[in-house]
């Protein structure tokens, strides 16, 4: 068994936020997987998504479960840690150890709760940048994210082009449709609606606005799943043989959600998942005054994957990523992976799509 | 061993030059290309093993259905356009043409000639339709929807007013000849470099 530690870097330079603010002082949570080589040309950067963390890969002393993206990124993986050196951090605002509403403001002596600032994908990616640094990696080879981690990639293709060999982005938007929001609001919403939120300072009152982020990650699971695939796994399955005309747990699917939402209250803060959902609100990278000086200077080269039954980001939404970057004759390919599997297909097993991340990796490795 | 049609067009194509290839395959054409002539591109397919096999060749490959409009690409945004013997699997070759020289200055189009002798003959003789080493299927399982001669394909040409630039046939001995009487009858392919 792979066990991997976390690590942590402090920093105390202040990273200016698009909005603004400043965050003077910052924690980053993050792990390594496999040696950085001679030439430095090995780094690879795993962004994650909404409810990601650092712990992408192997596991920790102890754990049952290994990371988030274990089947992806390991020896002899797609992701090969033999010969990659793979990062991943926990995003700022994140509630893993990486500095966020959890985290203690050491200027009030207590936790950041609503005072946290807004945090963007442009945000993280600098961020990420410190980190880099700090790990003494000139030039990433590849920067791989899924979803909102696939906007990431996209973004450091477009903010640091000359340290960026290949960004591989799956299952993503260029920017969030009126219809991602709205699902995003309402999951909001749910967490800010319970009373035990406290206007997001539930932390100093002892409190879990626990119902409302239950019912937030019951909305978001819904949407990461297919129709089909839900109804493959559940269908109309009863728990029990009969209707009990109740409004108790009947339906197998009902189950289910509650599970994956009590689970997602013992791991995840409440204000982090606020804040996810709004940098994904954000993102809109095409819509920046700079932007058109930015795609011009993008050297990159980019794999974009999605997949046929995701109705969160559509194949249609990743193809316009790849229309905009071959107007601006950019190297990219792309390919729609067949799968049930909706949104979350992109974290798991799938033939056709382990086998294009692994040729496309292996043909870029020492290009 | 790339295959001849291959050969014969890189021959046509300019050093440097942009370059669409319809049906990409393995993306060895474009591979060819990259490396003689140093050209910029993409290949386009359907099937996620040639998009693999073309990642494998670290051409860019674009997921797509050459069936559907081009519209990933906007008009003049290539040198040269490329259907290597897929003419005859697509679904409607002169709309297809069309669009081919809208996001391109010229397009060059290869296909087997349903005119070549050996054709005739075992048509004649046979009086099935005919299976040959190039086109391998039988009429019930073919994908090849859209056969031509090359009789068949000059008079598009003409009725769409498509200007031909170049013409190449293709023989089973692999000598190349350029056009002439008897071409529709000795010529088992034909690559066309039109406008």
């Amino acid at each position: 068994m792979n066990i991997v530690e976390e690590n942590s870097l402090y920093i105390n330079e202040p990273l200016k936020l698009k909005s603004g603010k400043v965050l003077n002082k910052y924690k980053l949570m993050y792990e390594t997987y496999g040696k950085l080589n001679d030439k430095k040309n090995n780094a690879v950067l795993i962004c994650h998504a909404l409810s990601g963390n650092h712990h992408v890969a192997g596991y920790h002393q102890g754990d049952e479960k290994p990371g988030w993206w274990d089947n992806m990124i390991g020896s002899g993986k797609p992701v090969d840690t033999d010969n990659l050196y793979v990062v991943c951090m926990n995003n700022l605002g994140g509630c893993h150890g990486t500095t966020g509403p959890s985290s203690i403001n050491e200027v009030t002596k207590s936790e950041y709760g609503f005072d946290f600032p807004i945090i963007t994908v442009q945000d993280w990616v600098n961020s990420q940048k410190m980190l880099m640094e700090n790990l003494n990696i000139n030039k990433w080879k590849f920067i791989i994210g899924g979803s909102l981690g696939g906007m990431q990639a996209f973004q450091w293709a477009l903010d640091y082009p000359m340290l960026i060999d290949n960004a591989i982005v799956i299952a993503a938007a260029p920017k969030l449709t009126a219809q991602n929001i709205a699902f995003n609001e309402v999951a909001r919403q749910a967490i800010m609606s319970d009373s035990d939120w406290c206007d997001g300072n539930y932390l100093k009152q002892n409190k879990v606005p626990k119902r409302g982020l239950a019912l937030a990650r019951m909305l978001g699971h819904i949407t990461y799943l297919s129709d089909k695939s839900m109804a493959k796994k559940f269908g109309r399955d009863l728990k029990e043989e009969k209707f009990n005309f109740n409004f108790d747990v009947e339906f197998q699917i009902e189950s289910y959600l509650r599970y994956q939402g009590e689970k997602f209250v013992n791991s995840f803060d409440a204000n982090t998942y606020l804040l996810m959902t709004k940098a994904l609100d954000y993102f809109d990278p095409m819509n920046e005054e700079s932007f058109r000086n930015k795609i011009d200077s993008v050297m990159s080269k980019f794999l974009i994957i999605s997949f046929t039954s995701d109705w969160r980001f559509p194949p249609q939404r990743s193809e316009e990523l790849v229309r905009l970057l071959i107007q601006h004759n950019k190297n990219v390919s792309y390919t729609c992976i067949e799968s049930d599997g909706g949104h979350d297909a992109f974290l798991m097993e799938n033939e056709k799509y382990f086998q294009v991340m692994r040729t496309y990796i292996e043909a870029n490795i020492d290009a | 061993m790339p295959r001849k049609d291959f050969k014969l067009i890189s021959e046509w194509i300019k050093p440097n030059s942009t370059v669409l290839d319809l049906g990409c395959g393995d993306g060895g054409l474009l591979k060819l290309l990259t490396e003689k002539r140093k050209i910029k591109g993409y290949g386009i397919d359907t099937s996620i093993d040639k998009i693999i096999k073309s990642l494998d060749n670290n051409i860019n490959v674009i997921n797509a259905n050459i069936n559907h409009k081009l519209d990933y690409f906007s008009d003049n945004s290539f040198n040269y356009v490329i259907l290597a013997q897929s003419l005859q699997v697509v679904e409607n070759p002169v709309e297809l043409i069309r669009e081919m020289l809208r996001v391109g200055d010229e397009a060059i189009i290869s296909f087997p000639n349903m005119g070549y002798w050996k054709s005739r003959l075992y048509l004649f003789l046979k009086g099935r339709m005919p299976v040959t080493q190039e086109l391998p299927h039988s009429w019930h399982s073919t994908p090849n929807i859209h056969l031509c001669t090359i009789k068949d394909f000059k008079e598009i040409c003409h009725i769409n007013r498509f200007t031909i630039i170049e013409e190449v046939i293709n023989n089973q001995d692999n000598s190349n000849m350029s056009s002439n009487y008897f071409s529709n009858l000795f010529g088992e392919s034909a690559i066309f470099r039109i406008k």
